[in-house]
């Protein structure tokens, strides 16, 4: 099992954080992990992005040409990486930043509208958690139960009572992501 | 203790693998990207438990001076900075060099000349194995490519820099700084005791003990017989080295026709550069040198003899592939394929540069 995955939106979605839970999760199941963060100026009120590989053999290059997945949160990102997508690999959109949807006939495109889900149900901080709900339904490379041990491992103690609504965030993000034909 | 993995950024494993490995000083000024590793030793507070001393100087300058200073005594020093502050230090590793005082230096690079950018970039490998202070000196260079490395290469600098009394530098990226890997720290060690420091460096100043000469630490030697000496003795030293510390790691050299030659982060790209090469039925093997000097020129003459040709992979305009053309005279070709700038390179860029440049 290999993973490669690009993970890119707005400075301030949790980009960088939801791509340090998913290797933290692939290193509480003894895979191999690299996290490989864009830490340019662009993270201020630009894009930012994550490479994120999960693997159970050791990982050459943390720099990637092209992912089996990409996870897209805005319109700027989807232009810098849809062309990257393997050919049958997976492409997720958040619907509330992309106003022109992806094109590619190649690839399987996904929907997830994690952003109004996260709003309406009042839990905006989980937004990242729901995406990596409908990663994980699509791409089941690591346990939820090793996403719930890497949150407590990562995050500080005080915090441990919001794990429950990460987990709920999880499994509504398995639930509303959805194929769309292109 | 069992063994602990632990994921963290690059430069986070230099601070940890400091402390655990004993080390008594560390002096730095903050700059990107390399911040991680002065913020990890804050956060870690050593001073409260291994009374490791941490120094946020006022400035680069100062802060190597700190490190003369504290290696004068005989303890582990060392300091940490990126390309435009590692400049900076340029005069006190000449002084350090030739005062013969062991330490260590972390250069994190990124894009220059001048202030330049903060990205990635390998753009300080003249620097680093040609000089870049005054004077015939050498510093022994390692070159991580891994989390695990930046941790490991800590510990290896520090017992090179007191095995032959000489500075060490550690040469990372922007890239192996920031990315976060699993690691296996190595354990906690108790720092060395006074009067272990004094067993160990009989040369040091710490102190002048009654029926002893004064030991004098410095570079200064007026008398040109006696410089010239002292610089016979440094090349000894460092043909020493040469013989004994050269490191590197090879990949699939065996059946190889083409080889990459390629160090720190571009031996990581590299690396999936040859997976991709060699499922279009390309043999291409990966030499990857781990000490930058001493340079592993035999290994590649080596090497030469096997292949058609050599690219280099380098984030610079073409620095190492000097060396490595120095090491095969001309017996293949040796091309270079680099981005500048702070700007790194993807797996396909170096599958099209061996075959444009290489295999053509």
């Amino acid at each position: 099992m290999k993973q490669e995955i690009i993970i890119a939106g707005f400075g301030g979605q949790g980009v960088l954080s939801m791509g340090k839970i998913l290797a933290y999760s692939g290193l509480m199941e003894d895979k191999e992990v690299t996290w490989m963060p864009a830490y340019g100026p662009e993270q201020r009120g630009g894009t930012a992005n994550v490479t994120v590989i999960v693997s159970d053999e050791r990982i050459s290059s943390p720099i990637l040409s092209q992912y089996d997945t990409a996870i897209i949160l805005n319109q700027p990102s989807l232009a810098k990486f849809e062309n990257k997508v393997k050919p049958g690999g997976i492409l997720i959109y958040d619907g509330y930043g992309i106003i022109e949807p992806p094109t590619r006939k190649d690839i399987q495109v996904y929907r997830i509208d994690a952003m109004d889900e996260a709003n309406e149900r009042g839990m905006a901080k989980t937004f990242n958690m729901i995406v990596l709900g409908g990663l994980l339904k699509l791409r089941p490379m690591v346990e939820i139960e090793s996403v719930l041990k890497a949150l407590r491992k990562t995050l500080p103690e005080r915090h441990h009572k919001l794990i429950p609504m990460n987990e709920e965030a999880i499994h509504i993000g398995m639930d509303i992501i959805k194929q769309v034909e292109v | 203790m069992a063994e602990e993995v632990v994921l963290m950024k690059g430069n986070e494993a230099i601070a940890h693998a400091a402390i655990r490995f004993g080390v008594d000083g560390y002096f730095g000024y903050p700059i990107t990207p390399q911040s991680e590793v002065l913020e990890t030793l804050a956060e870690q507070k050593p001073w409260e438990t291994t009374g490791m001393v941490v120094v946020q100087a006022e400035s680069e300058v100062s802060a190597i001076n700190m490190v003369y200073g504290g290696a004068a005594t005989g303890k582990m020093v060392m300091t940490s900075s990126s390309s435009p502050g590692v400049s900076l230090k340029q005069e006190g590793i000449s002084y350090l060099a030739g005062a013969e005082l062991p330490c260590l230096v972390v250069n994190v690079m990124r894009g220059g000349p001048g202030l330049g950018t903060i990205q990635p970039s390998q753009a300080d490998y003249f620097q680093t194995v040609k000089g870049g202070g005054h004077g015939d000196y050498r510093l022994i260079a390692l070159a991580p490519a891994s989390v695990q490395e930046m941790a490991d290469f800590v510990g290896l600098a520090f017992d090179l820099a007191f095995k032959y009394r000489n500075p060490a530098i550690l040469l990372a990226d922007g890239v192996i700084g920031q990315m976060m890997e699993k690691v296996v720290l190595p354990e906690q060690r108790t720092r060395l005791t006074d009067e272990e420091v004094i067993a160990r460096c009989p040369w040091a100043a710490n102190g002048k003990t009654a029926g002893r000469k004064p030991n004098i630490i410095t570079s200064l030697e007026l008398d040109p017989a006696e410089m010239e000496k002292r610089n016979i003795h440094l090349q000894a030293k460092y043909a020493e080295i040469e013989a004994n510390e050269v490191r590197y790691e090879e990949i699939n050299c065996e059946d190889a026709e083409y080889l990459i030659v390629a160090f720190g982060s571009c031996a990581r790209i590299a690396q999936k550069t040859m997976e991709l090469a060699r499922a279009e039925g390309i043999k291409v093997g990966l030499l990857r040198p781990i000490t930058l000097w001493p340079f592993p020129s035999k290994a590649i003459a080596e090497r030469a003899k096997q292949v058609k040709g050599i690219l280099t992979v380098e984030l610079n305009a073409g620095q190492m592939v000097e060396d490595v053309r120095l090491a095969v005279e001309c017996k293949v070709p040796v091309e270079h394929f680099g981005r500048l700038g702070g700007i790194v390179p993807d797996p396909d860029e170096v599958v099209n540069a061996l075959k444009t440049k290489l295999i053509k």
